[in-house]
């Protein structure tokens, strides 16, 4: 039963976009579905629902990690976060990984590409 | 007798290796450890001290894009920029939030102390923006007036 918790989501979870903008950054948008659960929401039946969120979220360049976060139940819904990266170019992989609070995880790629 | 007790114990070890193997997360590709103390805390001060702050500097080079006002506290959008020279990480902190730290971001071989995200705010609040450099810690604040607690 664990084990199956631990099954990968679907990469359809996760969008991703990495431009190389003119001032010479490439910016990263990712967008994830997930339901941030914080665990004090009631359902209908006056139930608590379970806390599920994302617990840790890891972005790699070409296979070198250049951001590593730690996420609380803070985080909104369907999480959306940019950030900036230097030394970056055209057809460069950036990776990203996230692990949930029941072990779920899941990992996009994307290439580089001219803003 | 004496046998029974033996597959007994024979049975129960079997399955508290069974549990350890089920308990045993997926490593792979995270370095970091949840840091669980520091996001359970309901404090600002102790969010701060499990984070192993000792003396913040109140910085005017943290940049916090933030609305004054937040229609919907389940998402406000924050911009954070760091212009103190070697940023290592950052942190988000939202003080009236039940737990009020929100995350926690280090950057690493050229990623720019800039991040983007949307958070949660349970009610008006300061948002407070943690930024570590070598062995100092530098903060600074922006209030957002919440008009729809986002925190449910």
């Amino acid at each position: 039963m664990v084990v199956a918790n631990m099954a990968d989501f679907n990469t359809d979870n996760m969008k991703m976009r990495a431009q190389l903008k003119a001032d010479g950054l490439t910016e990263v948008k990712v967008l994830i579905s997930h339901p941030m659960e914080t665990g004090r929401k009631k359902d209908d039946f006056d139930q608590l629902i379970p806390a599920h969120f994302i617990q840790l979220i890891s972005a790699t360049l070409n296979g070198k990690t250049v951001l590593e976060a730690q996420w609380g139940t803070g985080i909104s819904k369907n999480p959306y976060l940019t950030f900036r990266l230097k030394d970056a170019v055209v057809g460069d992989i950036v990776s990203v990984t996230w692990q949930d609070n029941l072990g779920k995880t899941a990992t996009h790629n994307i290439a580089v590409t001219q803003a | 007798m004496t046998e029974n007790k033996m597959q007994r114990r024979g049975f129960l070890q079997c399955m508290a290796a069974a549990v350890a193997l089920v308990l045993i997360k997926p490593i792979n590709a995270f370095a970091a450890i949840w840091n669980s103390s520091a996001f359970e805390a309901v404090k600002l001060d102790e969010v701060t001290n499990h984070l192993n702050v000792e003396v913040e500097i109140v910085s005017q080079d943290i940049i916090i894009m933030a609305p004054d006002q937040a229609e919907n506290g389940a998402i406000v959008q924050v911009e954070v920029t760091s212009n103190i020279a070697n940023t290592e990480s950052m942190a988000i902190l939202v003080e009236n939030n039940p737990t009020p730290l929100i995350a926690h971001f280090t950057f690493t071989n050229g990623a720019e102390p800039y991040i983007v995200t949307r958070i949660k705010m349970a009610e008006t609040s300061d948002i407070k923006i943690l930024v570590k450099a070598g062995d100092q810690y530098f903060s600074n604040t922006k209030n957002v007036i919440v008009l729809e607690n986002g925190c449910g």
